[in-house]
């Protein structure tokens, strides 16, 4: 009889009972470059832990030595699923600091990029979140709209998905006709793709089921985490940085803030699809007030700071100084220190900019939404099933870009 | 909307005199120094007083200033109040030598991360963190990257006319 060949087993195997699995960094359903270490007994989470910074990009460390124009580009790489509102904020964050107020054409224009903007990322975390249970149909639904969005972009500024769009003071040149007649085209068709997708998902009963009590949290845990955006309203807090503190007057708008109850999957995902059709009639709303507006007017007159036309450049001297102060970063900027926030895809988007005067800002720091509510992940999956884990992640919205700045 | 950043300056000086100073409002917003040893009294401070309730953790970040000597690294806090929409700042300011603060991750959660941030591109110590690694580094790391002894640009750089462009 052949003896039984020993079977050697790894130190410790028998006695921990539970498995270690890395979901990450480069495993498809985290949807970005982050990783978590499960600790898994049979299919349960047990604990998790994160790790982040694989796309650490110093944008702070290089931002001390840019100029302030030359920093856009920068902010369109934190959440590249809606660049123009990080662009914007940036603007808007500089404007704050020298002073500088825009017409309230260039604040409507600015309101439907960026409502635009957010209506991409949201649509592109709902789909997701789809995809991830399961329905990849609806998620191409919407992603036809995502690619009209784009083109509008492009047809505003020539880039569409890290945008750079808009200067400080205004955009750098002026919406055309064709663009006004692609965001009426998206008006009038993105709300049918949308209402379809709600038809396929909403009361799906197998998305209901696998999205309801999944990676729940309540109000205040929400905020002791500092959650904001959607997520911190699907736990039930109506706090959106729009209605707090106005900014790019979106007093002049009328809207309401979605919320939800219980901070689980399901009403993040409601959550998300009602600022849709928000964002829809908010960008409406900004079209009809567009009307009654002079139709040349796209940026506010701070020769100093807003490059002139090319033309004057070539021709006058005044342009042609200002042009090269601008572009050599040689504008004055006064000193101060200023926290100015915007409402973005995911939540408020800071800006923390001390300037002592100089070429570039002294320190910049950007409050990154993703960053700051990812920490909670641990307490959201735990003892909830590795299969609901992932939605949880893809329903929290994450984007890589965000977290690591 | 009945809180004012008058009355909170009032409070803070009410409840702990002559420790805060630098009171300022830039751009509608108050701002404070705190010495480092009193950051936790103080946030907790706003964050019980029935009519303040700053509960909300927005940024914790740090800057690096190195001409102040013996106040070389500043942590900076900003705190919100859900329900009067007022946003607050204070700074706590701690030599670089010893750059200790105690942990506000405590009182806020979202503090955890924000504070490993710091630590990983300032070196700011968090007395009493339950996890103080880098975060977005490599962990062999053994400088503190945003600290202005870093510039980017080789300084001795004579290719470039400074007196022209200023660099």
């Amino acid at each position: 009889m052949l003896e039984q060949p020993h079977i050697n087993l790894p130190q410790g195997s028998i006695e921990k009972q539970t498995t270690t699995l890395n979901l990450g960094p480069t495993h498809p359903a985290t949807h970005g470059v982050f990783q978590n270490i499960l600790e898994i007994d049979g299919e349960r989470v047990v604990s998790a832990e994160s790790t982040v910074g694989y796309i650490h990009r110093a944008f702070e460390k290089i931002a001390e030595r840019r100029p302030y124009y030359q920093i856009t580009p920068l902010t369109d790489r934190l959440n590249y699923c809606s660049s123009p509102i990080n662009n914007m904020g940036w603007h808007l964050t500089v404007e704050k600091l020298l002073g500088i107020q825009t017409p309230k054409r260039v604040d409507y224009l600015r309101v439907i990029i960026m409502e635009l903007a957010r209506i991409t990322d949201h649509l592109v975390c709902n789909g997701v979140v789809g995809v991830d249970t399961g329905a990849f149909t609806g998620f191409l639904y919407l992603m036809q709209y995502r690619e009209l969005a784009y083109e509008i972009y492009e047809e505003i500024c020539g880039s569409r998905l890290t945008t750079n769009i808009g200067r400080i003071g205004g955009f750098e040149r002026n919406f055309t006709p064709a663009a006004f007649q692609k965001i009426e085209k998206f008006l009038a068709e993105y709300p049918k793709a949308l209402k379809e997708f709600e038809t396929l998902l909403t009361r799906n009963r197998i998305f209901v089921e696998r999205t309801t009590g999944v990676g729940p949290i309540s109000a205040e845990r929400a905020m002791n985490y500092g959650f904001t955006g959607p997520n911190l309203r699907a736990a039930g807090v109506d706090y959106d940085v729009r209605i707090a503190q106005p900014y790019c007057s979106y007093e002049d708008f009328d809207f309401t803030i979605p919320v939800g109850s219980t901070g689980d999957c399901y009403d993040r995902f409601l959550v998300r699809n009602a600022e849709m059709w928000q964002s829809l009639s908010i960008i409406r709303q900004a079209m009809d007030k567009l009307k009654g507006l002079p139709e040349d007017v796209y940026h506010a007159d701070v020769p100093a700071y807003y490059l002139p036309e090319k033309q004057d450049v070539y021709t006058k001297m005044e342009a042609l100084i200002y042009h090269f102060k601008i572009i050599m970063g040689e504008s004055d900027i006064l000193p101060g220190e200023l926290y100015n926030a915007v409402e973005g895809g995911n939540g408020e988007l800071g800006f923390y900019l001390i300037s002592d005067g100089g070429r570039s800002p002294y320190r910049l720091h950007f409050r990154r939404p993703c960053f700051i509510y990812y920490q909670a992940y641990p307490e959201l999956v735990k003892g909830a099933m590795l299969s609901d884990a992932i939605i949880c992640l893809s329903s929290l919205n994450l984007i890589a870009g965000e977290l690591d700045a | 909307m009945s809180l004012t950043n008058d009355y909170i300056k009032q409070r803070l000086v009410e409840k702990f005199g002559e420790a805060i100073t630098s009171f300022e409002e830039s751009f509608g917003v108050l701002s404070f120094t705190a010495p480092a040893a009193l950051n936790l009294k103080v946030m907790q401070f706003l964050y019980d007083e029935e009519e303040l309730q700053f509960r909300f953790l927005t940024d914790l970040t740090a800057v690096h200033y190195p001409h102040q000597v013996g106040a070389e690294l500043a942590v900076v806090y900003h705190l919100y109040n859900f329900r009067e929409k007022i946003r607050l700042r204070f700074k706590v300011f701690v030599p670089v030598a010893e750059p200790k603060v105690f942990t506000a991750s405590k009182l806020f959660e979202s503090a955890n991360w924000m504070e490993r941030e710091s630590y990983d591109f300032f070196g700011v110590e968090f007395v009493g963190h339950p996890n103080l690694k880098r975060i977005l580094n490599v962990d062999e790391m053994t400088y503190f990257p945003m600290r202005k002894e870093f510039p980017l640009e080789d300084q001795s750089r004579v290719d470039k006319d400074d007196e022209m462009f200023g660099r």
